[in-house]
């Protein structure tokens, strides 16, 4: 199950672990990426908090996490090279995977169509 | 979001774009789907869609076509029709040698305070009979008005019906040589007139992105048309405020506001060597500017703290505001970065601060503090890119 956040983030539910990144329309607004810093594995996350840290020549912007969980796992390959989130942010430029608190929280996001929506 | 709030949004956005400024080349930026933002006062583009990191690269790579028109460029004329005059009255706010400038030459300075801190930086050029200067668009009205008031017998004079283009990168002679070929003659800060496509322009050899290059000021109704010329030209793509910024730091040149301000003494910010002898303890026209004392006593004595390069030892960007700290602790703060980013060219984070002169030797590690975390850096030598000025 695909759900989405205001603040542009996707999340890809499968047996209470969301996979977390960012949307295409969120990585072309921050342009090129030349810095990304991921949470650590094991840190529990709540949600709105700050979750990572992504950096374009310009700016730095936080990435916020989408709802409450433990970091179960990391993307190591877009801190190696975070153009890799402006070429593939909704396939392999994920962020982290998140262990959710309470996996019905999920239920409050928004799917796809009202994402689409939301940047149109 | 609802319709009602779109509305007002619009109108919110539509009422802080209305008050903004526009260049001679407003539509241009539009028509090249340039991302504008407010910038002293104009609605001007921060990048095109190629974005801020190639555009960056192109210009170091080529050659980058910048809207500088918000630039405020003066026209000083002293009433005896004289160089000379305009001059001295000049170095009367300025630390730097003028008088000994040559026709068709240019040069950096600043205006200073009374506590010897910088009013403003600029360009100072040699017009035969007057002077030329380019001063920063958030200060140019309090510029004019300095200049306005504290230069006697002068005429002082903004050109607020010509544009400024600056073209930059190892391309821009070649790109310029196309509509103007007697460029090839021009060294690093000349300054001439030139005749480019019917437009009465006035071109010198500089720039703020440490590449050869050029600005040209031409009459506000022929920019759009000098620009295009410029960007028919398969070397040359037009670059937004964004790069022009990592292009300077990259080049260790001051922005005025971050860099350097009413509160950095010119000797702090390692701009001494704008400072030229004759205007030095023991010159012949030493002294005699706003803030002469506080300047000398830093150039006899050392400042206390100075700016320099700081390389960031991680990939993590450093930027302006950043504490700065002797060990990785907060017990030792010494103080700030002022600008900092990632560069392009240097493939890696690069920044520049002031820390007290006992720590500013190259090779002296700090900390700045940077989201809760003390990251190292190393006091560098600037500028991070070797310049190709062409001298």
């Amino acid at each position: 199950m695909l759900k989405f956040t205001a603040e542009h983030e996707w999340l890809k539910l499968e047996d209470g672990v969301a996979t977390v990144g960012i949307t295409q329309h969120a990585a072309d607004q921050l342009g090129d990426l030349v810095f990304v810093e991921l949470p650590d594995v094991g840190a529990e996350l709540t949600k709105d908090g700050n979750a990572a840290t992504v950096e374009s020549v310009k700016a730095a912007s936080d990435v916020y996490c989408p709802l409450d969980g433990e970091v179960t796992e990391v993307n190591q390959a877009i801190v190696d090279d975070p153009s890799l989130v402006n070429s593939d942010p909704q396939g392999g430029a994920w962020f982290f995977k998140l262990k959710l608190k309470n996996v019905a929280d999920a239920d409050g996001l928004m799917d796809e169509a009202a994402y689409k929506e939301l940047i149109a | 979001m609802s319709s009602a709030e779109s509305a007002r949004n619009l109108e919110a956005f539509l009422d802080d774009h209305s008050a903004l400024k526009q260049t001679p080349l407003h539509a241009l930026h539009l028509s090249l789907a340039g991302k504008m933002v407010p910038f002293a006062g104009y609605d001007m583009p921060v990048q095109y869609p190629a974005g801020v990191l190639k555009e960056h690269l192109h210009t170091r790579a080529a050659a980058g076509l910048f809207d500088v028109s918000h630039m405020g460029q003066v026209r000083i004329t002293a009433a005896s029709g004289t160089y000379e005059d305009a001059a001295v009255a000049l170095e009367a706010l300025v630390p730097v040698d003028i008088l000994g400038l040559k026709p068709c030459r240019q040069r950096y300075g600043f205006f200073t305070a009374d506590n010897g801190g910088i009013l403003d930086d600029l360009m100072i050029a040699n017009r035969g009979d007057h002077l030329f200067v380019v001063v920063n668009a958030s200060c140019k009205k309090a510029d004019l008005a300095h200049m306005q008031a504290n230069m006697p017998g002068c005429s002082v004079t903004l050109f607020d019906d010509r544009a400024l283009l600056a073209l930059q990168g190892p391309r821009a002679e070649a790109v310029l040589a196309e509509l103007w070929p007697d460029v090839t003659t021009m060294k690093f800060m000349d300054v001439r007139d030139a005749t480019i496509l019917d437009a009465e322009c006035i071109v010198s050899r500089s720039g703020y992105s440490g590449e050869d290059g050029f600005e040209i000021s031409v009459p506000a109704d022929k920019a759009e048309a000098l620009a295009k010329a410029l960007l028919d030209h398969p070397d040359c793509q037009p670059i937004g405020l964004g790069a022009r910024d990592s292009l300077r730091l990259e080049a260790g040149l001051c922005l005025y506001g971050n860099d350097i301000d009413a509160t950095t003494s010119p000797i702090e910010a390692s701009l001494e060597w704008a400072i030229q002898k004759v205007r030095r303890s023991g010159g012949e026209r030493a002294g005699g500017y706003p803030g002469a004392a506080r300047v000398e006593e830093d150039l006899q004595s050392g400042p206390v703290r100075r700016r320099v390069g700081l390389k960031p030892e991680g990939k993590a960007p450093v930027r302006a505001h950043a504490a700065l700290f002797a060990e990785d602790s907060p017990e030792s703060p010494i103080g700030e970065v002022t600008s900092g980013t990632f560069g392009p060219t240097a493939e890696g984070p690069v920044a520049m601060g002031y820390v007290p002169a006992s720590l500013s030797a190259p090779g002296t590690r700090v900390f700045a503090e940077v989201r809760g975390k003390y990251l190292p850096l190393t006091v560098t030598a600037l500028p991070f890119i070797t310049p190709t000025y062409k001298r």
